[in-house]
């Protein structure tokens, strides 16, 4: 058995499964829960100053999209950060951490951006016993009215300086939680590193409206004929994490850097691929709002058994493995050449490829006599659109050409690897004979 | 009356009122919203779509099951309604496993086609319980039209032609419209009086007249069709029933299920419709599987259906077949009547067939034979065309049709179970009914030949 020990910026937990500063993560009822089904840590909910709680709104709080069978794919939620009394919530965590010494308690928090807030709650979370602290720099409704969240986010400058301010006064280490509502990650992901964190975490949700009562005229979740944007998370927004992460892991100033990768984690799957990509561990939110704690048993047991098929002894051996994989586009080989072709036995005769090829793409796929569906080499382009509409899995492949084979649509030979960067068409390419 | 399923003899009453009711509800429960939606979800669009090659009547399904994934189930309707405005009493009896259903890229792939005649009925069920017809005619031509018989073919043409601005006079022989749809299809495939209802819905297009009690061939002539209108349209289903010709017919309880099933349909309250302990249904057809069917379900104790050739040669589906035996029929093969016996030379009280081989050297009996013990005897083996004018050409009992439903004469159009070429389903006397309305409507405006 794989050893699934997960040991992050010094914090250790059994899995590398955390679970998301969230609903899931706002009470010791919750918390206590989650870590009798398994999970490895959590990220309580964020925390405020002390004084009067927020209020959440009465009304529907998350709106939501679905697929197939009502299947959620994607959640939205203009819920703030925890609406109970800070000194119930560093007690309630100090308890749990005392009865949970193996699990990891790291305590989210945004307070206003003065550091004498931040000198403020840093000693009392200190002194729960808590791990380490993440600071909230992504919720993007509600808090970002009031400077807060992502308002601190989305400037590089607050972020360094916050994140500066909270390594000056705690021992614990700071992970810095990223939005994605700004232009390129990278940024702020470097102002985290400048201001001496200790981790990024990511992502936070991302600005959404999910949908428009087209009765009353109001987006939703509709509160007393009103709207707002709230946050998106839950599977569709895996693929936008994903790319976030990778970036910070390839970039030259942030690579290296701890990384806790958030954003539609919702089966082993999942989290394997976020960690490829250089997560170290992975949160989860929407899928246990979704399905209950007890999906983390078919992460353990799905990483474990992936990892034991691979030959893989511990996560470390997994961070970052696909890392070195992710380019830029014009490294990418443009003397790969496939043509994709269609296993007959397993076509189903639909004509999915062919209405997506001939209205859309290359005109490559004929329809024959009796519903037969043929791909035509010589107009191919390789796409790999029919591939994503064929309803049967496998049944489209795409074929890679061997070298000195003619493709049939160019009549050139499939020769050596050559990107754009050397490319006869690209005005800029550096040539050898200049 | 306190009868059971074990009482003598052909009596009424042999269930409870809950069983009755039970036995004649719905064959398939209509979907709810969400299981339509779960079972359009699996629609794949097809591009050019098998399964609507397979509906006689063309009906756009990929575009009908989207609008339905789409939330829209009224648009839904309007697009099955557009090819086939039968489109509520075909979703719940067309033998979907031998048309659209068959041929859906998902049968192929896993032996589970999308529901399309379950979808078809939510999107139709939908619209029709909404005030209103959802077409309008276009402006009157003060062209007429006589359509002969108000069963689906001759209610699709005069529908058809009516949208067309033309208006229709049908004629039927019966006091009541819908052909077969009222008086034929088993009850528990359309409840609640749908069969009625639809008809009503379907006239409030307007433009439409129906003439009960009005016979062609008694009291009602062709030629004078032809002289009052512009043109004729001729629905009148197969009105006969064949003859079996084997000793003792004349016993009392052997009767035509035909004639059984239109009393069923007709009657109120099934608990006063008198049927046997020991039912024998002669015939391998649909009426002789709906025949036993409903026997068992008014509670015939025991019922069995004889066919005289194999289960090759059966007409009704693997589907009604199995129905059949799911609710306690039971098929004997190869095995033909010889002799309906009675003890009191009355009321008939067995049957004796005997075995039959249907091989190399043709179709013959055996010497062997076996009595089978009935009170009541059904026979279904087959209609036939009555009334047809004689000037009609007629091929294997069916009037002489070309594909757009014109007759020998011209003038005087055909479809449904009475021409040629059907396949004697409502779905496919729907798409003969509205074909010939569209030639005749291009005849009439000059734009065919
Ligand atoms: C028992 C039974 C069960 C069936 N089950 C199914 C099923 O489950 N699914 C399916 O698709 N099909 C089924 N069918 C077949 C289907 O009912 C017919 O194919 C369809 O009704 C044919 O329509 P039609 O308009 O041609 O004729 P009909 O429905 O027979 O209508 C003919 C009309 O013409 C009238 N008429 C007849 N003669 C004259 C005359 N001389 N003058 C004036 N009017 C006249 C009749 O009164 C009737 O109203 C079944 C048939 C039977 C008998
Ligand atoms: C209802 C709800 C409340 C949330 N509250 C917080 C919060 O208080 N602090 C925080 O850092 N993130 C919060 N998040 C964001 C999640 O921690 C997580 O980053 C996001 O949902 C993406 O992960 P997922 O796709 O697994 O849900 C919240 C998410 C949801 C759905
Ligand atoms: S890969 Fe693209 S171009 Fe080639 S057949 Fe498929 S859809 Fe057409
Ligand atoms: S999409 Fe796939 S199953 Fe459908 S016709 Fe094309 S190859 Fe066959
Ligand atoms: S064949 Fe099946 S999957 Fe394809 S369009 Fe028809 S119903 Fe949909």
């Amino acid at each position: 058995m794989a050893n699934l020990a997960s040991e992050f910026v010094g914090i250790k937990s059994p899995n590398p499964f955390w679970l998301a500063s969230a609903p899931p993560t706002d009470k010791e009822y919750n918390v206590r829960r989650a870590f009798e089904a398994g999970w490895g840590g959590v990220v309580w909910k964020t925390l405020g100053s002390e004084g009067p709680p927020v209020v959440n709104v009465s009304g529907p709080r998350y709106g939501a999209i679905f697929g197939a069978d009502r299947r959620l794919l994607g959640l939205n939620n203009i819920e703030l950060i925890t609406d109970r009394p800070l000194q119930q919530n560093l007690r309630e965590i100090k308890t749990v951490k005392r009865d949970y010494p193996d699990r990891a308690m790291v305590v989210s928090l945004m307070v206003p951006c003065e550091e004498e807030a931040w000198k403020a709650i840093l000693p009392v979370v200190e002194e729960t016993g808590a791990d380490g602290i993440e600071l909230n720099f992504g919720c993007p409704h509600g808090m970002a009215e009031r400077g807060m969240g992502s308002a601190v986010g989305q400037v590089p400058e607050y972020i360094e300086m916050v994140t500066r301010w909270c390594k000056q006064n705690t021992r614990m280490p700071v992970i810095v939680k990223l939005t994605p509502n700004i232009t390129n990650v990278v940024y702020p992901a470097e102002a985290a590193k400048r201001g001496g964190a200790d981790a990024v975490s990511l992502i936070n949700t991302i600005n959404s409206i999910t949908s428009v009562d087209l009765d009353a005229m109001s987006p939703e979740p509709m509160i007393d004929g009103k709207g707002t944007h709230g946050g998106y998370c839950g599977p569709a927004v895996k693929p936008i994490a994903l790319n976030m992460v990778a970036e910070i892991a390839r970039h030259a100033e942030t690579a290296g850097m701890p990384i806790s990768g958030i954003g539609g984690v919702t089966t082993w799957r999942d989290a394997a691929e976020f960690m490829a990509l250089g997560a170290g561990n992975v949160q989860v939110c929407t899928a246990v709002m979704t399905y209950g704690f007890r999906i983390v048993e078919e992460m353990i047991a799905g990483l474990s058994n992936w990892m034991d098929e691979k030959g893989y002894a511990s996560v470390d051996e997994v961070v970052g493995r696909a890392v070195p994989n992710v380019t830029d586009w014009q490294f990418l080989n443009l003397n790969y050449v496939t043509k994709a072709e269609i296993d007959q036995e397993a076509c189903i005769k639909c004509g999915r490829c062919y209405a997506a090829c001939e209205d859309t793409s290359h005109q490559a796929i004929l329809m024959k006599e009796g519903r037969v569906f043929e791909v035509d080499d010589s107009e191919c382009v390789a796409c790999n659109l029919c591939v994503n509409v064929c309803p049967v899995e496998g049944c489209i492949t795409m074929r890679e050409l061997s070298k000195g084979e003619t493709d049939e649509r160019t009549g050139e030979p499939v020769s050596d690897y050559g990107n754009w960067t050397e490319h006869p068409n690209n005005p800029g390419a550096s040539c050898a004979a200049e | 009356m306190q009868n059971s399923q074990r009482t003598p003899g052909v009596v009424p009453g042999r269930l409870d009122d809950a069983t009755y009711r039970s036995n004649f509800d719905d064959l398939h429960p209509p979907l709810d919203a969400h299981e339509a939606r779960v079972a359009a979800d699996r629609c794949y669009f097809c591009h050019d779509a098998p399964c609507m090659d397979a509906c006689p009547t063309a009906i756009d399904i990929p575009m009908f099951i989207r609008q339905i994934q789409s939330g829209d189930p009224d648009n839904a309707a309007r697009t099955i309604f557009e090819q086939n405005i039968l489109g509520g009493m075909c979703a719940r009896v067309c033998p979907t496993e031998t048309l659209c259903e068959e041929v859906c890229v998902r049968q192929t792939a896993e032996a589970k086609p999308v529901e399309i005649g379950q979808l078809q009925r939510y999107a139709t069920d939908q619209l029709m319980a909404k005030e209103g017809h959802p077409f309008q005619r276009a402006e009157p031509t003060g062209r007429r039209i006589a359509v002969v018989g108000a069963g689906p073919a001759g209610l699709a043409c005069a529908h058809r032609l009516a949208l067309k601005g033309h208006s229709a006079v049908i004629y039927d022989a019966r006091k009541k419209a819908g052909g077969l749809n009222e008086f034929g299809i088993a009850a528990y495939k359309a409840p609640n009086n749908f069969a009625e209802a639809e008809v009503q819905w379907l006239l409030g297009l307007g433009g439409i007249e129906i003439r009960y009690g009005e016979k062609l061939g008694e009291g009602l002539l062709l030629e004078e069709l032809q002289d009052e209108y512009d043109a004729v349209f001729l629905g009148m289903g197969l009105a006969g029933v064949n003859a079996l010709r084997t000793e003792g017919e004349e016993h009392a309880h052997v009767r035509d299920a035909v004639e059984f099933i239109a009393d069923l349909r007709q009657a109120t309250d099934l608990s006063t419709l008198p049927v046997g302990r020991d039912v024998v249904v002669i015939g391998g057809g649909m009426t002789a599987v709906d025949a036993a069917i409903q026997s068992k379900l008014l509670g015939a104790e025991n019922v069995t259906m004889v066919y005289r050739r194999g289960r090759d040669r059966l007409s009704a589906s693997t589907f009604e077949q199995e129905l059949a035996t799911a609710k306690g029929v039971k098929i004997v093969l190869n095995a033909q009547p010889v002799a309906f016996n009675s003890e009191d030379g009355e009321t008939v009280s067995s049957v004796t067939f005997a075995y039959t081989e249907d091989g190399a050297t043709g179709f013959k009996l055996s010497e062997e034979t076996f009595t089978v013990k009935a009170d009541q005897v059904f026979k279904a083996i087959g209609q036939s065309l009555k009334g047809v004018p004689g000037v009609l050409e007629t091929t294997g009992g069916k009037i002489v049709v070309d594909a757009a439903g014109r007759s020998s004469i011209s003038g005087v159009w055909a479809g449904g179970d009475c021409a040629s070429g059907g396949d004697d389903l409502t779905v496919t006397a729907v798409a003969n009914g509205r074909d010939a309305a569209e030639d005749i409507h291009a005849m009439l405006t000059g734009a065919a030949g």
